[in-house]
């Protein structure tokens, strides 16, 4: 039985694709068979920021309409062992993604996979419900800013009344909080919301904080999951947060302005 | 900007505490509004039905909201009729 896990947000850009991509990479790399599903029909993205798009062959919506079985549809990740890809379509409309065809497809993954990733697309409407129906858990990804964290809470809300989990009165959904691209230099100076601020309001676990940093449009354009470049506060930030989704304790870190900028500011403004 | 503005800075009325104080505003309401029951729409309509049949009134001028307590919920209904 694999888990699924939703990263969701409501609102758009806020680094969902570059959440699910981190993620799911950070599992397969800890030694669980993966694969991560691009629910973002007619906008694909996913096969991007893995590296994977001259690659696509079919996709999801040919799984599901039956034009395709999901071993021709599944592409295996070159980096990471036991990571693959389900691609969404680039032309079909969104209404493709039924809820049938869904279910058929997460169940016949589930019989193989320890972890099934969803990137859902931004907004509430069909293709978010279906990325978020079947969810064990959710990566609420959310950026220090009020309308982002606006969206969280009602996506929250769909999470806890629409849900397979909601609907059937099953154990609730897991919610998390992804508190992305956050600027502790801002914090500081009180022009962006603190992560105290962002938990107080959305009162649910804090997965982790990853930071506002330049390597990941620079890994991105490679086509590289930001969690590969181990060296980069990014990429040790979500590092951390697979950690904690497994349920060890890992420290906080990057949620100060670095020092020597700090004092910079401070003396030499 | 002198070493102790900065940390002024940091206390009150940065907007950050503005932005905080507007979203737990905007999120209790909308939290609120999600604990309604399903019915409430269609039977502010028909409320607003049975009204005009005496009075003219909008659509907005009758509220209704459902307050739960622990032992009873008490249906709150708020009718604004224009002035005369
Ligand atoms: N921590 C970060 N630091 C800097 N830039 C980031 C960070 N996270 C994401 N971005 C950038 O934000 C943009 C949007 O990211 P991404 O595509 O992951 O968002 P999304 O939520 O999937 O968007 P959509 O709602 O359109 O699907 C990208 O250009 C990405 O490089
Ligand atoms: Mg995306």
């Amino acid at each position: 039985m694999a888990k699924i896990i939703t990263v969701t947000s409501g609102k758009g850009g806020v680094g969902k694709t570059t959440t699910s991509a981190s993620i799911s990479t950070g599992l397969a790399r800890r030694g669980h068979k993966t694969v991560v599903i691009d629910f973002d029909v007619g906008l694909r993205n996913l096969d991007l920021i893995m590296n994977c798009e001259r690659r696509v062959v079919y996709d999801f919506v040919n799984v599901i309409q039956g034009e395709a079985t999901l071993n021709q549809a599944l592409i295996r990740d070159k980096r990471v062992n036991s990571l693959y890809i389900l691609p969404a379509s680039q032309t079909r409309e969104k209404e493709a993604l039924t809820f049938e065809g869904v279910e058929k497809v997460l169940n016949e993954l589930s019989e193989t996979f320890d972890y099934i990733v969803c990137d859902s697309p931004a907004g509430i409407e069909h293709g978010a419900l279906m990325a978020l129906y079947f969810a064990d858990a959710a990566v609420v990804t959310t950026n220090p800013e009020v309308s982002s964290v606006r969206d969280s809470d009602r996506i929250l809300g769909i999470l806890q009344s629409k849900s397979r989990r909601a609907e059937k009165g099953l154990d609730p959904v897991e919610e998390y909080l992804l508190l992305t691209r956050y600027n502790p230099d801002r914090v500081e100076r009180g022009e962006m919301l603190s992560v105290e601020d962002v938990s107080d309001i959305l009162a649910i676990p804090l997965l982790g904080v990853i930071p506002e940093s330049q390597i990941v449009l620079n890994a991105s354009n490679q086509g590289l999951p930001v969690i590969l470049e181990d060296e980069s506060d990014a990429g040790q930030a979500y590092d951390d947060a697979v950690a904690r989704l497994e349920g060890e304790e890992r420290e906080f870190r990057f949620l100060k302005a670095d020092k020597k900028g700090f004092l910079a500011r401070v003396f030499g403004g | 900007m002198s070493f102790f503005d900065y940390f002024k800075s940091r206390k009150k009325n940065t907007s950050a505490s503005v932005a905080k104080e507007r979203l737990q505003i905007i999120v209790a309401h909308e939290r609120g509004q999600r604990e309604q029951p399903d019915y409430l729409p269609k039977l502010q309509q028909e409320l607003v039905a049975v009204i005009r049949k005496y009075v003219e009134i909008e659509d907005d001028q009758v509220q209704v909201e459902l307050d739960r307590n622990d032992e009873c919920s008490v249906l709150e209904l708020n009718v604004t009729l224009p002035e005369h």
